[in-house]
């Protein structure tokens, strides 16, 4: 399930970009995913169900496009696309073949709802999503657990999933 | 309503911050690997032999991650070698973040090699880089050969495999030569150690190998050094 720290991670990004461009609700957010990141749709949707509550992204339209894998073959230079399985080369049989596509893991774009605002300062005022950190310079934390570091063990998370 | 162009990886923090450890690593000279297997698959066991074939050339740490216990750490510092233990409590994978702070416990200067042992699984710890210099994945014999074949992500990040508990070849049905064609097709570029652990058998070549990786990152520190001088 670390769809959910992939998923805090997007919320978190997401989150510090709304609010920068003074929105008051996050309506879409689109994600870039290739087939051969460790990535299951449906644990994302679910990770952003689970997560998303009491932030700007809450409601938003999530989508993810998915991105086939392509390959360039290191012999003959052919390019190709392949499953997740096989990259031999389909020219020469190579197996000496180079990933140039489909490991993506990436927000592409979102879409926001901004405020009625009186000045152009970029900041809202206070926009009702009062909860999730503004976490510009903090690590993006798995289940949002808080970090105890102590010399020898680091307990990292507030428990199980 | 508003399109923003956001354009930023999702991991793009996680790997800042790996890039940072990778950073700080390299100017000790350190060698670290991210070792990535199933649980009960002999990461702990590799580590053991590793160490006991290492420590009078290299000195060496451990960071251990697992959802819970210090059962780990403890057999590592019954061996004299200092080791940090994560507990992720739930979370199903090291992140560069948990490994700053374990880099932050440690003496990087009289340090030749880090190694870390991931959470048991071979799924999720795939997508996140920590800073190593590579990621190993270990595959166990009772496991079955097909394992590549259903879980391929993690074989095709592994610069190498090492291939364990070999010495109960004879009891699982394992199909040494399916495993090697598979692993072919979806990392041709990896190396393959076959090793028993327990038994000793294969422990040199890997070692071997292991070693040559440590003597480079010292060569290249040495080198750098040198150029700022």
């Amino acid at each position: 399930m670390h769809e959910f720290s992939l998923m805090q991670s997007v919320l978190d990004t997401v989150e510090t970009s709304a609010r920068k461009a003074g929105a008051v609700r996050v309506t879409a957010i689109r994600l870039t995913i290739g087939e051969m990141a460790e990535v299951v749709f449906d644990a994302m949707e679910f990770a952003f169900e689970a997560l998303s509550p009491e932030t700007l992204s809450e409601g938003a339209e999530l989508s993810m496009r998915s991105v086939i894998p392509r390959s360039r073959c290191c012999v003959c230079g052919e390019e190709f696309t392949h499953d997740r399985y096989h990259w031999a080369c389909p020219s020469c049989d190579s197996l000496a073949t180079e990933l140039i596509a489909g490991r993506e893991l990436f927000i592409d774009s979102i879409e926001i709802e901004e405020s009625v605002s009186i000045g152009d300062s970029g900041l809202t005022s206070d926009s009702g999503s009062a909860g999730e950190p503004d976490s510009t310079n903090e690590p993006p934390v798995g289940q949002g657990a808080d970090t105890q570091e102590e010399p020898d063990v680091i307990d990292d998370g507030r428990g199980a999933l | 309503m508003t399109e923003i162009p956001i354009a930023k990886p999702i991991l793009d923090l996680n790997d800042r911050l790996a890039a940072a450890n990778r950073a700080l690593l390299d100017s000790h000279g350190v060698f670290m690997l991210d070792l990535i297997a199933s649980p009960g698959a002999g990461k702990t066991t590799t580590i053991l032999a590793t160490i006991a074939a290492l420590r009078d050339t290299y000195s060496v740490a451990v960071i251990e991650g697992d959802i819970a216990s210090d059962v780990d750490a403890r057999k590592i510092k019954e061996q004299g070698i200092p080791a940090v233990q994560i507990n992720t409590g739930g979370i199903c994978h090291l992140e560069a973040r948990m490994i700053s702070q374990a880099l932050d416990a440690l003496d990087l200067d009289s340090l030749d090699l880090i190694i870390v042992e991931n959470v048991g699984n071979l799924v999720c710890p795939t997508d996140f880089y920590l800073g190593e210099d590579c990621k190993i994945v270990i595959l166990s014999v009772p496991e079955g050969h097909d394992k590549p074949l259903k879980y391929p992500g993690v074989f095709q990040v592994a610069q190498a495999i090492i291939l364990s508990k070999i010495d109960t070849m004879p009891v699982f049905d394992f199909d040494e030569r399916q495993f090697r064609s598979d692993i072919e097709h979806i990392n041709p570029h990896a190396l393959i150690f076959p090793i028993s652990a327990t038994k000793d058998h294969g422990v040199k070549t890997w070692v071997r190998w292991l070693s040559e990786q440590i003597e480079q990152k010292r060569r290249m520190k040495a080198k750098t050094a040198h150029e700022t001088e």
